[in-house]
C-alpha cells in the first residue's frame, strides 16, 4: 500500500476469508465424497473457473455474453483432440474412419503434442474473442445487441461443428479417451489428481481476476459499466478495455473447457449451444454478479442442485431453473452474496445500533 | 431461370416467416426496449392453439367444415398469445422496464417454464397439424410451382404489417402508444394511463407471435422447442433492421431470409448460416445501428 | 492572447437540418467564453462537435497544437486537453467518490497503465485538495449514488479539475442551482480560468453578465454577434432575436 494513499478503505485480509473457506472445503471434499461425486465436483470446479470470466465481463463491465459456451467448447475441443490422438496411438480417430476419411486433417496434427493442445485451448478462444470483440466494440455495438450477436455466434458454432462430422465428430462430439499424459483416465488416482489440478487452477484464476479488479483497471471496467460514454469523456477508450476483458474471460472459459474434458470424458456441440451458454450466466446471477466469490459459489451450488434434482425429476429442474432466472433477476439482482451481505449489515446495525453508524462515518484519515 | 425464380421465392418465403416472428419483437423491443426471450414460446403457444382448435374441429364438428378450422385458429392464436403476454406483462415485465439485459434473462426463465409446461401438457414429441385442403397445391408459373401455403403466409405477413402500421400510425390508441414510448412523463402528465398502454402494447406484440405460430403449423410439425429455433434469427432481424421502425424489421427480415436461402443454395446449410452471420457482422461495421435508427441526445441509454 | 481553439466554417447537419451553419470563431487562452442564444441555436451541438460526440459535415476545429479535433475520437480529444461536463450530471455510481476522482486524475489512461501503475503522490494531493474545494472530502469513501443533484454537479466539475484540461466545456453548469450555489459556481469558474480556458453554454443571463469575458451569440446555428457582454447587449439584432422570440411565444 502506498503510504500517501487516501482511497483504500478495506483491509485485504478481510476480503480473503470467503475464498479461503471455499478452497479449503473443496480440498477436503474428496475425503468425504465417493470417487464418482468427487469427479462430478471437479466438473463443477471447472465451471466455476468459467463463471469467474463471466463475472468479469458481466458483473464488472456490464457486457452480457450469451456465447461463452463457444469459448468453453473450443478449449474443451482442443484438449479433446489431444486426448483422442493419444487414445488412438497413431491411428486415425474412430469417428473419422467411420465417415470414410483416411488421413488426419492438417489442423489436427499439432494437437498430438499436449503443450500445443493446451496452448491452443487458451489461445483459440482468445483469438476469436479478440476478433468478435474488436469488430463489435469498436463500432459501439453494445448492450442487448452484443448479447444477441454472441448468441448467434454460439448457434453458428454448433451448426458448424455438427455439420463437419468428419472433422469434429459431429453431434456425438469427441469421446472414448484412454489416457492423459500416459496416465489412465479410468484410474481413480488420475481422477483425483485432475480434481486437485482443477481446484488449483480455480485458485489461480481467482487470484488473477482479483489482481485485475483491484487495479485501476477494475475501476475503469465498473465505470464503463455505469456509463460507457462518460468513461470516454474521462479519456478512456472503452474499446480497448472491453476487448481486453472479453478476451480474458474467453481464456478462462477455454481453460475451464480444457480441464473439464479429461474429467468428463466427452465434449459435444451441445455444450456450446445457447442453452448451456445462458445457464452459465445464471450461475453468476444466482451467486452474485460483481463478486468473484459469488461467481464461484453460484457455479458450484447451481450445478450441485442441478445434479441433485435433475437426476430424479428432470421436469422439476426445468421449472426450478426457469423460476430461479425470474426471481433472481427481479428480486435479488445482487444474488446470494448480495443478499448475505445485506443480511449481515442488518444484523450488524441491530447489534451495534447508533454506535456502529457513528464509527462508520468516522473513517480514520491516513 | 426457373431455379433462380424459385430461389428468390424461397428467400421471400423464409423472410416472410421471419418478418411475422419479428413484427411482435419490433413492438416489444423496438418500442418498449424489452428483450422478450419468451417470444419464441409465444409463437409456440400460437402453434399449439392451432393444434387444439384443429382437434376440436375433428372431434366436435362436421367433416365438411373441418377446413375452416384454420380461419378460426388465427384469431384464437392471437387472443391466447396476447392473453399470456398480458399476464407476463403485469407480473414480470412491468418490473423490468429500463433494464434490457435483465429483461433478457428473466424472460429466458419464462421461456424455460413455458417450454416445460408445453412438454407436460402435450408431451415432448412433435405433433402434426393437418393443413386445410384449400392450401394444398400451388400456383403454377411456367415450370415452377409456388405452394399456396407459402403464398398464404406472405399474404398474412402483408396484412399483419399493414394492420400494425395502421394501428400505430392511424388510430388514436396507436398515437397514445407512440406517445408513451417516446416520452413517458409527458404522456403521463396529459392523462394517459401509461401502465395500461404498456400492458396493451406488450399484449399486441405477444399476439402477433401467436399469429406467427399459427402460420408455422402450415410448414411442418410443431413441438415445445419450436420457438427456440426462431428466436435468435428473429433477434438478428431486429439487430440488422435497427429498432423503432417497422420498415427496419421488414428490411432486416428480407436481408436475412434472402441471404440464408442464397448462401445455402450456393454452399450448404451449415456454411450458409456462418456466412449470413459474417455478413451481419460486416454490415454492422458499416452501419453499427442497423438499417434504420432514431437518433437520441441522451448520453447513456 | 493566442487562441487555444479555432473553429473554422463549421457546419453540422442532422438529416439535412443544419444545427450549426458555417460558424467561425475562436476561444482565447485563459478566457471565460460564453455561448448564448435561444433554444435551438446550436450551442450544445457546438460543444458536442468540439468534444467529438458529433462529426461535422464540413469545416474544422483546430486545437492550438495544430491537430484537428473533428478527426479524433472522444478519448483522444480528452487526451489533447479538452474536458467536457454534460448538462445532466453524470458520474460513476458503482465506485466511490475518491475512485471517480482517481479515474479522472490519471494522465495516462492506457490499459497498461491502468494495470500496472498507481497514482503519484502529487496526483493524490491534487485529488485531496479538489475534494476539499468541492466539499466532498469527508464523503470520499461513499459512492456518489446518494449525492444531491448539486453535489453531483460539483463532483463532476471536480473530476474535470483534477483532469487538468486546457479547455473546459461546460453545458449549463448552473441549471437547477439556486442563487447562492450559482454565485459559488461563478467563483469557481474564475478560479478555474486561471489554469485553463472555459467555454460555457448558459441560459442564465445574470450568470453570463457576472462571469463572461467573451460572449458569442448564436442564432439558428449561425454567429450573430461576438464580443464582451456590454457590446453584445446593445446589438439590435441580438435584442430582436431574444425579444422577438419572446413575443411570439407569448402570443
Amino acid at each position: 500500500m502506498n503510504r500517501f494513499s487516501i482511497g483504500n478503505k478495506f483491509e485485504l485480509g478481510k476480503k480473503n476469508m470467503t475464498i479461503v473457506i471455499i478452497i479449503l472445503l473443496l480440498c477436503m471434499a474428496p475425503f468425504f465424497l465417493s470417487d464418482f461425486r468427487t469427479n462430478l465436483l471437479g466438473k463443477f470446479v471447472a465451471f466455476a473457473i468459467l463463471a469467474l470470466g463471466i463475472d468479469l465481463i458481466w458483473g464488472y463491465t456490464g457486457i452480457l455474453s450469451l456465447g461463452h459456451g463457444v469459448y468453453f467448447g473450443l478449449g474443451a475441443y482442443c484438449m479433446a483432440m489431444y486426448l483422442k490422438l493419444e487414445a488412438g496411438g497413431g491411428r486415425l480417430p474412430d469417428f473419422m474412419s467411420w465417415s470414410g476419411r483416411e488421413t488426419l486433417p492438417w489442423f489436427w496434427k499439432p494437437f498430438g503434442a499436449a503443450p500445443i493442445a493446451i496452448f491452443m485451448a487458451l489461445c483459440l478462444p482468445a483469438l476469436i474473442a479478440l476478433a468478435i470483440g474488436y469488430l463489435t466494440f469498436k463500432n459501439r455495438i453494445r448492450g442487448v445487441y452484443f448479447s444477441i450477436l454472441t448468441q448467434a455466434l454460439s448457434i453458428i458454432f454448433v451448426v458448424l461443428f455438427v455439420g463437419q462430422q468428419e472433422l469434429t465428430g459431429g453431434t456425438n462430439g469427441i469421446t472414448n479417451f484412454k489416457t492423459i499424459f500416459n496416465f489412465s483416465l479410468a484410474d481413480n488416482r488420475t481422477k483425483l489428481w485432475l480434481y486437485y489440478i482443477s481446484v488449483a487452477l480455480l485458485l489461480l484464476a481467482f487470484i488473477f481476476c482479483r489482481f485485475i479488479i483491484n487495479k485501476r483497471v477494475g475501476r475503469v471496467l465498473i465505470a464503463i459499466r455505469d456509463g460507457e460514454n462518460r468513461a470516454r469523456f474521462s479519456g478512456y477508450n472503452p474499446t480497448t478495455y472491453k476487448v481486453f476483458v472479453y478476451c480474458i474471460s474467453a481464456v478462462l472459459a477455454g481453460l475451464a473447457g480444457a480441464i473439464y474434458v479429461p474429467q468428463v470424458g466427452i465434449i459435444s456441440p451441445a455444450e456450446m449451444g445457447i442453452v448451456p451458454s445462458i445457464e452459465m450466466v445464471i450461475w453468476v446471477a444466482i451467486g452474485g454478479r460483481g463478486s468473484l466469490n459469488g461467481a464461484i459459489i453460484g457455479a458450484i451450488l447451481v450445478n450441485l442442485m442441478k445434479s441433485g434434482i435433475s437426476e430424479k425429476f428432470p421436469a422439476v429442474w426445468s421449472y426450478f431453473i426457469g423460476i430461479a432466472f425470474v426471481v433472481v433477476v427481479i428480486f435479488m439482482p445482487t444474488g446470494l452474496v448480495g443478499a448475505f451481505n445485506k443480511l449481515k449489515k442488518k444484523l450488524f446495525s441491530l447489534k451495534v445500533g447508533k454506535a456502529g453508524q457513528l464509527a462508520q462515518s468516522n473513517v480514520p484519515v491516513e | 431461370m426457373s431455379t433462380y425464380l424459385l430461389q428468390i421465392f424461397n428467400g421471400i418465403s423464409v423472410s416472410s416467416i421471419l418478418m411475422l416472428a419479428a413484427l411482435g419483437l419490433a413492438i416489444t423491443f423496438g418500442l418498449m426496449k424489452i428483450i422478450n426471450m419468451a417470444h419464441g414460446e409465444l409463437i409456440m403457444i400460437g402453434a399449439y392453439v392451432t393444434y387444439m382448435i384443429q382437434n376440436v374441429f375433428i372431434q366436435y364438428m362436421d367433416k365438411s367444415v373441418f377446413d375452416l378450422y384454420y380461419i378460426a385458429a388465427l384469431p384464437c392464436a392471437f387472443v391466447v398469445a396476447a392473453l399470456v403476454g398480458y399476464l407476463l406483462e403485469i407480473t414480470i415485465i412491468k418490473r423490468l422496464y429500463g433494464r434490457p439485459l435483465d429483461s433478457l434473462l428473466a424472460t429466458w426463465g419464462v421461456s424455460l417454464i413455458l417450454q416445460q409446461m408445453a412438454r407436460s401438457i402435450f408431451g415432448a414429441p412433435n405433433v402434426d397439424v393437418r393443413s386445410p385442403v384449400w392450401l394444398d397445391g400451388g400456383l403454377v408459373l411456367g415450370d415452377v410451382q409456388l405452394p399456396y401455403k407459402r403464398l398464404f403466409i406472405i399474404g398474412l405477413v402483408i396484412l399483419s404489417i399493414a394492420g400494425v402500421y395502421i394501428f400505430l400510425y392511424r388510430t388514436a390508441y396507436g398515437r397514445r402508444i407512440r406517445a408513451v414510448m417516446q416520452n413517458r412523463p409527458m404522456a403521463q402528465s396529459i392523462g394517459i394511463n401509461t401502465r395500461k398502454v404498456d400492458s396493451v402494447t406488450f399484449s399486441i406484440g405477444a399476439g402477433l407471435a401467436g399469429i406467427a405460430g399459427c402460420a408455422l403449423t402450415l410448414l411442418g410439425s410443431i413441438g415445445p422447442t419450436l420457438g427456440t429455433n426462431y428466436i435468435v434469427d428473429t433477434f438478428m432481424v431486429v439487430v440488422l433492421g435497427g429498432v423503432g421502425r417497422i420498415v427496419g424489421t421488414v428490411a432486416g427480415a428480407g436481408a436475412i431470409g434472402v441471404g440464408n436461402t442464397t448462401f445455402e443454395f450456393f454452399t450448404n446449410a451449415s456454411l450458409g448460416k456462418v456466412l449470413v452471420f459474417l455478413m451481419v457482422i460486416i454490415f454492422l461495421q458499416w452501419k453499427p445501428q442497423g438499417f434504420f435508427t432514431i437518433n437520441s441526445r441522451a448520453l447513456d441509454e | 492572447m493566442n487562441p487555444v481553439l479555432e473553429i473554422n466554417n463549421l457546419t453540422i447537419s442532422f438529416d439535412g437540418f443544419k444545427a450549426v451553419n458555417n460558424l467561425s470563431t475562436s476561444v482565447k487562452k485563459g478566457d471565460i467564453h460564453f455561448f448564448i442564444g435561444p433554444n435551438g441555436a446550436g450551442k450544445t451541438t457546438l460543444l458536442d462537435a468540439i468534444c467529438g460526440r458529433v462529426k461535422p459535415a464540413s469545416g474544422n476545429i483546430i486545437f492550438h497544437n495544430g491537430s484537428d479535433v473533428t478527426r479524433l475520437s472522444e478519448h483522444e480529444i480528452v487526451e489533447l486537453g479538452i474536458g467536457r461536463k454534460f448538462q445532466v450530471p453524470s458520474v460513476f455510481n458503482g465506485i466511490t467518490i475518491y475512485e471517480n476522482m482517481e479515474l479522472a486524475a490519471v494522465k495516462v489512461r492506457s490499459l497498461y497503465s491502468s494495470l500496472f501503475t498507481k497514482l503519484t503522490r502529487e496526483q493524490n494531493e491534487r485529488i485531496k485538495s479538489v475534494l476539499n474545494i468541492i466539499g466532498l472530502y469527508e464523503d470520499r469513501y461513499r459512492t456518489p449514488a446518494k449525492l444531491s443533484h448539486g453535489q453531483k454537479q460539483w463532483l463532476e466539475i471536480g473530476m474535470l479539475l483534477v483532469q487538468q484540461p486546457e479547455i473546459m466545456l461546460l453545458d449549463e453548469p448552473v441549471a437547477g442551482m439556486g442563487r447562492k450555489e450559482t454565485e459559488k459556481t461563478g467563483e469557481l469558474l474564475r478560479q478555474i480560468s486561471q489554469q485553463c480556458s472555459v467555454v460555457v453554454v448558459e441560459h442564465d443571463m445574470e450568470f453570463v453578465r457576472e462571469c463572461a469575458n467573451t460572449v458569442t451569440v448564436l442564432h439558428e446555428g449561425a454567429l450573430l454577434d461576438e464580443g464582451d457582454m456590454e457590446k453584445v447587449q446593445k446589438n439590435p439584432r441580438v435584442i430582436e432575436v431574444y425579444l422577438g422570440r419572446g413575443e411570439r411565444e407569448r402570443s
